[in-house]
């Protein structure tokens, strides 16, 4: 006993660098390779709900962000005294604390952007990406790197909620960040006066039904596969 | 007629899946042959049908104001809900090992994985934003299981004849679920009727 003591100090000991290879690598590998909605189908349901306009959801990325790291860390920190069979309740209440934190402070700092997400911002709780990385990382590793993972994963969902986000503003209202830029209500945000080139789209209500956020996300899945042809499906 | 008309509505013009996309994860990933699709469907009808009205009592009577405790405490009913839903789950999860093995191991994470979907957590939150009564939340609940059902049961059907199309490989798998989910649920549009409004001048 006294043996296995001293030798994880020593281990603790060997200073490593707070972002050495290894942590570089779990920020960029979700971002591409590993990305949670396009490869590992996690976490599609509020990718899909709150994507009309770009400022929900970089909220709800600000929001997952924070969630995901923090319930990684406290997780890695439990990991030896959660018991086996009961480790889904414990970190589905850590995320429920962690998430009604966010919903209360979302409340008070921002109203009309919480009213807006609604129930999507209690749906955290039942992403997936949070339950399957806590799972599959958090459950098995140290508190840094598990931290750095939660990060890295939900910046990835994140990019790809704000790239969708961003088609489905632009072309189904004309706008972007709520500033209108192009179709017949432009408030001209780049020219002060009216311009065909920008008054002449209408814009595409099929843009803001949520079917197309699956249109968006199906065809982004094909871009990405066609460009890294790892990802294919042989099957 | 009233529960009739929550029944169905809550099952065809505001499918869980196809209209609010609640519930994809499981939705995707469990689509791919259709006896699996089948049991899932079920076992999430099961857990909605049972969930919700215990939710809607431990709301009513635990949480608000007017309640047992006298107090208001409805910060606590994310965490009061997960807990009622995996604990179900859990049960679903010891019937169908003793009576159906085969449906246990074809199923497999995906069983457990029922509490983390967004479509049961989700159709609670609806439940009381929605203010329904108690018969009025068992019909919704029972309608949004049977909502899922078909659309996992549909979604299963078209998969498994178009893995013999000649469906452009980055496309094949996944992206060709998400573009065939996408016109489902323009489909399903459809059956909430035309708005003549929406047409304008």
């Amino acid at each position: 006993m006294a043996d296995t003591n001293t030798t994880t100090q020593v281990e603790v000991k060997e200073r490593k660098p707070l972002f050495g290879k290894r942590e570089r690598k779990l920020i960029t590998d979700p971002l591409n390779d590993n990305n949670p909605i396009t490869v590992q189908v996690l976490g599609i349901c509020s990718a899909l709900a709150i994507t009309t306009q770009v400022s929900p959801a970089v909220v709800m990325t600000l929001a997952v962000i924070f969630v995901m790291g923090f319930s990684s860390l406290f997780t890695s920190l439990l990991r030896h005294s959660i018991p086996k069979q009961v480790r889904m309740i414990v970190m589905l209440i850590i995320i429920a604390f962690l998430v009604t934190v966010v919903e209360l402070s979302l409340k008070a700092i921002n109203y009309p952007i919480y009213q807006e997400l609604s129930v999507f911002i209690g749906l955290i709780i039942t992403n997936c990406i949070i339950m399957g990385r806590l799972e599959a990382f958090a459950m098995a590793d140290k508190p840094w790197p598990s931290f750095i993972d939660g990060v890295g994963n939900a910046m990835g969902y994140g990019a790809i909620l704000i790239i969708v986000a961003f088609f489905r503003e632009l072309f189904g209202s004309g706008s972007l960040m709520g500033w209108d830029i192009i179709g017949p209500g432009a408030q001209f945000a780049i020219n002060t006066e009216a311009h065909w080139w920008l008054e002449w789209y209408m814009p595409n209500n099929l843009m803001v039904l949520s079917a197309s956020a699956l249109f968006v996300i199906g065809v982004l899945i094909w871009v990405h596969r066609a460009w890294n042809r790892d990802l294919v499906d042989v099957s | 007629m009233e529960l009739i008309n929550i029944f169905i509505k809550a099952a065809f013009i505001e499918n869980m899946v196809l209209a609010y996309f609640l519930g994809m994860c499981s939705y995707l990933a469990v689509s791919k042959t259709l006896d699996t699709a089948f049991g899932l469907g079920l076992a999430v009808i099961f857990v909605l049908g049972i969930t919700m009205p215990i939710n809607w009592i431990i709301t009513t009577f635990l949480l608000s104001e007017d309640g047992l405790l006298g107090m208001d405490l409805t910060f606590l009913r994310f965490i009061l809900f997960i807990a009622v839903i995996a604990s179900m789950v859990q049960l679903v999860e010891m019937i169908i090992e003793k009576y159906s093995p085969a449906l246990y191991a074809s199923l497999g994470i995906f069983l457990p994985l029922i509490t983390v979907n967004c479509a049961i957590l989700g159709g609670s939150l609806f439940m009381i934003a929605r203010e329904y009564t108690f018969p009025e939340s068992v019909s919704f609940g029972l309608g949004s299981g049977f909502g899922f059902f078909l659309a996992i049961v549909a979604i299963a059907a078209i998969r498994e004849k178009i893995q013999y199309s000649n469906v452009p490989g980055p496309l094949r798998g996944l992206g060709m679920a998400f573009l065939l989910t996408g016109l489902m649920g323009i489909g399903f549009m459809s059956l909430m009727g035309i708005d003549p409004g929406a047409f304008g001048e």
